[in-house]
């Protein structure tokens, strides 16, 4: 311990004030990060190193590289731009990798990463597999063509070196409709296979419509619990709550009674003689039944943060306003709403990026033209099995949320948040 | 907000006009919960009203739904394994959560905003995205298809309830009364239990009610995470409704809107206490 | 009373399950009646003959080739028997998923003693697949809502002879071929047809035509209910599925066999799982001339093994011939369409895109 100057402030042991102080912080520093460790810890585990995982699956493309090593080795020298085949050493190489990846089982998997990027390459990977092995000596190029005449095609070797980097951008490419084309520049997709964008955009754009609805319906019920008594509120608001509780599969459940052609509302409007038995509506398993189901999931995500804006406004800034001269609806547009904009903000901002994620609700009454790009993310999961285009689709919407969070956190504040 | 007599015609039938805008938008928020009641007592395998309904004959209901949800053993082990993971799960988050929220209100938090962002990232992140990489990470990891699994995914997505709730009961907290009671001589221990607890155990009940909430109904990580032989509710209603829709989905639906109103009642009744021993005063 | 039979019967197969050291076969299949054929065909007499072995049921077959890519990357093969369309199971052969089978020495002989190999001929389309049944796409319409009743693949894509919806499984597979088809492509054309953008442009157009009147369906069971519904007055569906609904539930709803779309499903092994060599023998059994007979005595599914096609009998509980009920039947026969599944594994992945892509446009 250092020598203690005359007239510096010490504590009872003798300790330098200001070095107990800085002692003191520390430890309790410590002490708040040790409390949090635990749960930090375990949600690095089993949530953010997957999170991880998965943007780093939608760039991974080490496969290629793997199961033709001695080819992509051999390859290094060719330039793709030459407009020739590669040479007789490539071959052999590849006769060779084939042979082991038979073996290995391996190559089947390549030709099915490759036939993302092009038609064909599965079946020319699955039957040179078959009988590559009947491959003993030179001339290796003849004899691969042989087996099947795509090895003399330059597109198909372009595609070969093009992919063998250890990383790719093929999928991003991809989740934005675009392309490699054969030379290897960037294109757009072709017109009749363009999807992702407009699949964005239409989430974008539903979204944004559940949002105007949830605040059009909000709006309203939040300006009148706020106003009445707070026993009449509570009540009401518990008619607010109670879909909130509610697992959202039983609401969608609810829709779909509801909605579906010999569903209740149709039943209700033949019945009134409003249409006829021909004409019944359609409105489930299409943009309809999304909107209106998920704008009745999200509508209490939207009335909670207005309803505790509205609740701190004091009713004295109206009383005001209407002593000084405004008329009622004055008032309530130039002194009301503007104080209601936080709340606003934060309902509209949560309802969206709840809304840009959504899977259930679509999946279910969506049909083909309610589906988001969350439906997609999970076919491809699940279906098609093309995990790196499902990974890629992943991380661009992840980006939206994130950037939509920074906004929430900006305006409302992590802090605030409450819940129920 | 009764109408004061000096009202005009014209506000007068705003007034009336507004209040049935929003009898419209409350009936439209709670109506499709009541409409399945009856049609969960169908007596025949469809999902709407038949003549025999509408003209009260009791031999248009039936209980045969429900009759069918507890014998049907794909249903009861769906009920099981929710119940299960979901007490696990509740029990893991509210542990990791609490501790966390003491560590999060506490003076000196480094990089408080930081970490609290990355501890309620699973609240924010799109759960399909969630799902997915759980999905491909579990796997790799051999967790995909296993109870281990889907309690450590379900603890993950019910964290940041528990995060929340617990951190905003400490919010308006005077750590000065720690300070007091060790002061007064009282043991680390018995001040956290007798000081800090009594604080925050309406927010970590009410945050394990959400965790559990969260665990019960979920649907989309289950959905890659688990395999049929975790299969819960919620798994079991996606693929009835995906398949084959019987009245059964309804019958569970409705026991599920009253499981609901329960939380809905516990919940109001933890924040009014907790209300009360904070001293706020209800608005 | 019935409490304490169940107790009782508990207490039973607990005992047993002491007795005997217990082998649990997860078996992976596709659930409904289909499971249910297995198990009676099947599962139920095996582990009546073998009280050591317990076979489990595992209704995710629609995944299946996702999670068993899902579980080799884990080196964690908790199943040990999936069943699988051709398809699936030659992908899941080439990225070496699943065991290689030696159909000759694994499996019986027809009772003539002909090979397996020779006795399942063209159906083993892959080194890894046992085939179990010959199913087939085609189309049920409620007899009750169309005025003429459809014979041709064309009138499924005529507006004015069939009015209202149709349902249409939700991808691209047997339906451009029936639009090119309907548009009156020859069958051997259709291949070609398709391998060029203008072929598809064409198939295409002929799907424009009933775009607006199509509902798509994803899994086997909905076509069927959308017709019981009347949701739909025709759609192309599973032919066991129609048949039960037809023969089991008597709804009015009648087939149309032309240009039946004709496929495979049988069984894959996963490798590395942990019973392989109880699930061989289990196969064995399985796959015999019998067993693959029997199980047409529960859903109307071709046995994939010639020697057991003079074996299918009448149904379990309705007492009717199933053979007529069959894919294979002649009467059913005389147009069909079978999956070009080379074709399909190159193709697919730009098909699914275009029809993705044409679906959102809608």
């Amino acid at each position: 311990m250092a020598a203690i100057a005359p007239g510096q402030l010490t504590t009872a042991d003798g300790t330098p004030l200001k070095v107990s102080f800085a002692r003191a912080l520390r430890r309790s520093r410590l002490k708040a990060l040790g409390l949090v460790l635990p749960l930090f810890a375990f949600l690095l585990i089993t949530f953010l190193v997957p999170i991880g995982d998965m943007l780093f699956r939608s760039v991974e493309n080490q496969l290629v590289g793997r199961v033709l090593h001695r080819t992509v080795a051999a390859l290094a020298d060719w330039d793709p731009a030459s407009g020739e085949l590669p040479g007789e050493p490539v071959f052999e190489a590849l006769v060779a990798d084939f042979v082991e990846g038979r073996e290995n089982r391996t190559t089947g998997r390549v030709g099915v990463r490759l036939n993302y990027e092009l038609g064909g390459m599965s079946s020319l990977f699955r039957k040179t597999g078959r009988r590559a092995k009947r491959i003993r000596e030179a001339p290796y190029r003849a004899a691969m063509i042989a087996i099947d005449e795509r090895w003399g095609n330059l597109d198909v070797w372009r595609l070969v070196k093009r992919e063998s980097d250890a990383y790719t951008a093929s999928y991003y490419l991809a989740a934005v409709d675009l392309r490699f084309t054969a030379e290897g520049s960037i294109a757009r997709q072709e017109e009749e296979r363009q999807i992702y964008l407009r699949l964005f955009g239409r989430t974008l754009w539903l979204s944004l419509i559940i949002t105007t609805l949830c605040l059009l319906l909000g709006y309203p019920i939040s300006y009148l619990m706020a106003t009445l008594p707070v026993r009449t509120s509570n009540l009401l608001m518990i008619m607010v709550l109670l879909p909130f509780w509610t697992s959202l599969l039983v609401r969608t459940t609810c829709w779909i009674a509801l909605l579906q052609q010999q569903g209740v509302i149709n039943d209700l409007l033949v019945w009134t003689g409003l249409i006829g038995e021909d004409n019944r509506l359609s409105m489930i398993h299409n943009r309809t039944g999304t909107i209106i189901a998920m704008t009745h999931i999200l509508l209490p995500f939207m009335v909670l943060p207005l309803y505790s804006v509205m609740k701190t406004i004091p009713p004295s800034y109206m009383r005001a306003a209407r002593s000084l001269g405004a008329n009622p609806f004055t008032a309530f547009v130039r002194v009301y709403m503007p104080n209601t904009a936080a709340g606003v903000g934060a309902g509209s901002i949560l309802v969206f990026i709840i809304a840009i994620g959504y899977y259930i609700t679509p999946a279910l009454v969506g049909g083909t033209s309610g589906t988001l790009i969350s439906n997609f993310i999970a076919h491809h999961m699940q279906v098609s099995l093309n995990w790196g285009l499902a990974a890629a689709l992943g991380a661009l919407l992840l980006a939206a949320v994130l950037a939509l969070y920074v906004l929430y956190d900006k305006l409302v504040g992590i802090d605030n948040m409450r819940l129920g | 907000m009764a109408l004061p007599p000096y009202t005009s015609t014209l506000e007068r039938v705003w007034f009336y006009t507004f209040r049935t805008i929003c009898g419209l938008i409350f009936f439209f928020l709670i109506a499709p919960l009541i409409v399945i009641v009856p049609l969960s007592f169908n007596a025949v395998p469809y999902f709407t009203f038949t003549p025999e309904m509408l003209s009260l004959d009791p031999a248009g209901y039936s209980l045969r739904w429900y009759q069918d949800f507890f014998t049907n053993l794909n249903w009861q082990g769906a009920v099981k394994n929710s119940v299960i993971i979901a007490f696990f799960a509740t029990i893991l988050a509210t542990a990791l959560g609490t501790l966390a929220a003491l560590g999060l209100s506490r003076a000196h938090m480094p990089l408080r905003t930081t970490i609290m962002g990355l501890l309620i990232s699973p609240m924010i992140v799109p759960l399909i995205i969630s799902a997915a990489g759980m999905y491909f990470f579990y796997s790799k990891v051999g967790l995909q298809g296993s109870f281990l699994g889907v309690i450590l995914a379900h603890t993950a997505l019910g964290t940041p309830f528990v995060v929340i709730t617990v951190t905003a009961t400490l919010l308006g907290f005077d750590h000065s009364q720690t300070r007091a009671a060790a002061s007064l001589g009282a043991s680390p221990p018995r001040t956290f239990f007798k000081v800090i607890v009594p604080i925050i155990l309406p927010g970590v009940i009410s945050g394990a009610l959400f965790a559990f909430v969260t665990s019960f109904d979920e649907v989309v990580v289950i959905l890659f995470v688990a395999s049929y032989e975790q299969r819960t509710i919620p798994w079991q209603m996606f693929s009835g409704i995906r398949e084959q829709i019987s009245p059964t989905i309804l019958a569970v639906a409705t026991i599920l809107v009253c499981v609901s109103i329960l939380l809905l009642a516990a919940t109001e009744l933890l924040r009014r206490r907790g209300e009360r021993l904070r001293g706020v005063t209800p608005a | 009373m019935q409490g304490k039979t169940i107790a009782i019967g508990l207490a039973a197969a607990l005992a047993a399950g002491a007795a005997h050291a217990q082998t649990k076969l997860v078996v992976v299949s596709w659930g409904g009646a289909y499971s249910a054929s297995q198990q009676k065909a099947y599962h139920d007499p095996y582990m009546a003959m073998n009280p050591e072995i317990e076979i489990l049921n595992d209704d995710s077959a629609s995944e299946g080739l996702s999670k068993l890519r899902a579980m080799a990357e884990a080196n964690n093969v908790t199943w040990d028997l999936v069943d699988m369309i051709a398809s699936d199971a030659i992908t899941a052969c080439d990225e070496g998923l699943v065991l290689e089978i030696d159909f000759d020495n694994a499996l019986a002989s027809a009772p003539d003693g002909t090979s397996a190999s020779e006795d399942f001929g063209d159906m083993i389309v892959s080194e890894c697949f046992i085939p179990q049944i010959v199913y087939s796409t085609t189309f049920g319409y409620r007899t009750d809502l169309v005025k003429t009743p459809p014979t041709t693949i064309a009138d499924v894509f005529d507006l004015e002879k069939i009015p209202g919806k149709r349902g249409l499984e939700k991808k691209p597979l047997a339906n451009i071929e029936w639009a090119l088809l309907a548009d009156g492509v020859a069958l051997e054309d259709v291949y070609d047809m398709l391998s060029t953008r203008e072929g598809i442009d064409r198939a295409y157009a002929k799907l424009d035509t009933i775009k607006s009147e199509v509902v798509w369906w994803a899994k086997g069971a909905v076509p069927v209910q959308l017709l019981a519904d009347g949701e739909v007055v025709i759609a192309s569906a599973y032919n066991g599925r129609l048949f039960s609904g037809i023969e089991e539930e008597k709804q009015p709803i009648a087939m149309m066999w032309d240009w039946q779309w004709f496929d495979l499903d049988g069984w894959v092994v996963p490798k590395g799982g942990k019973n392989t060599d109880a699930v061989m023998k289990f196969l064995r059994f399985a796959t015999d001339t019998q067993r693959l007979a029997d199980q047409a005595k529960y859903i109307s599914y071709g046995p994939a093994r010639m020697s057991s096609a003079p074996l299918v009998g009448k149904h379990a509980t309705l007492g009717i011939e199933m053979g007529p009920h069959m894919p294979t039947a002649p009467a059913n026969s005389k147009s069909m369409l079978p999956n070009n599944i080379e074709w399909w594994a190159d193709y697919g992945d730009e098909m699914n895109e275009r029809f993705n892509a044409w679906l959102a446009k809608g």
